[in-house]
């Protein structure tokens, strides 16, 4: 990165730790620079409720993120797959997938908290709706976009109904799927902070703990715990990422 | 014919496109019947769009013919025949597979053992001249050698007739030369039938044993001929630019 990256927003937090020292902008509000490193200090050392630690709080979130996005994969992979490859199975599922599909993920909280109660399975399964679709609909336009010509060419070979599958629909949708990844982690950690304001059975999460600052007044620590929010979206973002550009290198 | 039943023989070859809807369907092929003796090089040429392609693909068992039979060595030939293979005009390499497992692809189908297909397939690398670019995608290749690659991925797999569709169509024409008396070389080794469409009469000329020429559509058998000269061949030399004239008479025919 370039020193271009990080002018901008330096001069920013200088204008703004500037205003917050003269009393500019009112605190209780939003807090200056410094105020959250220290909510930040807090959050590690003291926590929020006191004693319930920021790493606890994102382990917490990250598990339950990974496990409605594995299930989400899991699932949305196979069935794109499937999908993709039969027009019938396509048809047949469309209009179903359609309806369902805007539903926004946060609209099932209601419905989720009724089925699961509250608790890791209410979270993980509206993390699972907020990245299954995306999942889905990039491994079938992956399968899709396939050349039919390779196809033909697999067929030549003698290419059995299996061989087909696994040798050229799924390498040839790899590229898509990990799109498709992407965008589902995206929605699934923002859908898993949302599913956490609703209430969390263990007392932990980012989401949780956010509320709780609020509760307690301490907007520094509202702030910095979402900052660790948006930094914790980047890192897993960029590890997609180079597991992407390690996986397909042919492209 | 000295040995009838060991050849490949089309009967009655027809093929009719259905329209969608009200639209006429597209009449393809018109009982088109033809023996090619085994071993033999034999082109086809005819009018762009005449069905050329459609015969070889009737053949390679991926398009149904609506009427007629295509016979090997005296036995209807079966959807998916282990003795065809299908050379494409665009290659159609699998991008992410290296020259490697492009080529070893068929073996691996068929359930051949790691060790023994990636021995086999290294052999056809050295054959085809492609040493130092097994682990190169295709996306790395000049045109020429990923159809080097792509006519190795056939052959590995030991077809007793080859199929080329336009092999060398989108190929600059020096490196279409080279691939021609590759090409010709590797056959003059292996002596399989091949059946290779092409719409450039000086390749069929310079390659074949025989040209068959065929009508604009719906495709007939205008004319055979047979090119009776020595290999190698002069490309630019009195006795095929005499055979040229005489194919690309009975071609100018079809296309006025």
């Amino acid at each position: 990165m370039k020193k271009e990256h990080f002018l901008l927003p330096l001069v920013l937090i200088l204008i703004w730790q500037g205003l917050s020292s003269l009393q500019l902008i009112p605190s209780y509000k939003l807090p200056s620079p410094l105020d959250i490193i220290l909510g930040f200090k807090d959050l590690l050392t003291v926590g929020v409720p006191p004693g319930n630690l920021l790493h606890n709080h994102m382990l917490y979130s990250l598990y339950r993120v990974a496990l409605g996005y594995a299930i989400a994969a899991l699932l949305a992979i196979p069935l794109g797959l499937l999908m993709g490859w039969s027009p019938v199975l396509l048809r047949m599922t469309r209009s179903l997938f359609e309806v369902v599909r805007p539903i926004p993920p946060l609209a099932w909280i209601p419905i989720a908290i009724l089925w699961f109660g509250i608790g890791i399975k209410s979270a993980a399964f509206i993390i699972f709706l907020g990245a299954f679709f995306p999942i889905l609909l990039n491994t079938i336009s992956g399968v899709l976009s396939i050349q039919p010509i390779l196809l033909e060419a697999a067929r030549t070979l003698h290419a059995k109904e299996k061989d087909i599958f696994l040798k050229v629909l799924l390498p040839g949708a790899v590229p898509s799927i990990f799109v498709g990844m992407r965008i589902g982690i995206g929605i699934g950690w923002m859908t898993l902070v949302a599913a956490e304001f609703t209430g969390v059975k263990e007392g932990y999460g980012l989401g949780y703990m956010i509320m709780t600052a609020r509760d307690i007044q301490r907007p520094d620590e509202i702030l910095a715990g979402m900052l660790v929010i948006g930094v914790i979206g980047l890192l897993i973002d960029i590890g997609l990422r180079a597991t992407e550009s390690k996986t397909i290198k042919w492209q | 014919m000295r040995e009838p039943h060991l050849s490949l023989n089309f009967l009655d070859l027809s093929k009719t496109f259905p329209g969608r809807g009200l639209e006429e369907g597209v009449h393809v092929l018109d009982q088109v019947s033809h023996r090619i003796e085994n071993g033999r090089f034999v082109s086809v040429v005819g009018p762009s769009g005449c069905g050329k392609t459609t015969l070889l693909r009737i053949i390679a068992g991926l398009e149904k013919a609506s009427e007629g039979r295509v016979l090997l060595d005296g036995a209807e030939l079966l959807q998916g025949s282990e003795a065809i293979g299908l050379v494409f005009q665009e290659y159609a390499l699998f991008p992410w597979r290296t020259t490697l497992q492009n080529i070893e692809l068929g073996p691996e189908i068929k359930g051949v053992d790691k060790e023994n297909r990636r021995a086999k397939a290294m052999e056809y690398i050295k054959m085809f001249n492609l040493s130092g670019f097994e682990n190169r995608y295709p996306r790395e290749l000049s045109g020429g050698m990923k159809q080097r690659v792509a006519i190795a991925r056939t052959l590995i797999m030991n077809p007793r007739v080859v199929l080329m569709d336009e092999p060398f169509g989108s190929l600059d024409s020096q490196t279409r030369n080279g691939l021609q008396e590759f090409l010709l070389g590797i056959w003059e080794r292996r002596r399989d039938t091949i059946l290779f469409v092409t719409h450039n009469v000086d390749e069929a000329v310079f390659l074949s044993d025989q040209i068959i020429v065929l009508s604009k559509r719906p495709a007939r058998i205008v004319k055979t001929f047979e090119v009776g000269l020595q290999r190698p061949r002069d490309r630019t030399g009195h006795e095929c630019n005499e055979i040229r004239r005489e194919v690309l008479k009975v071609l100018s025919e079809e296309t006025k």
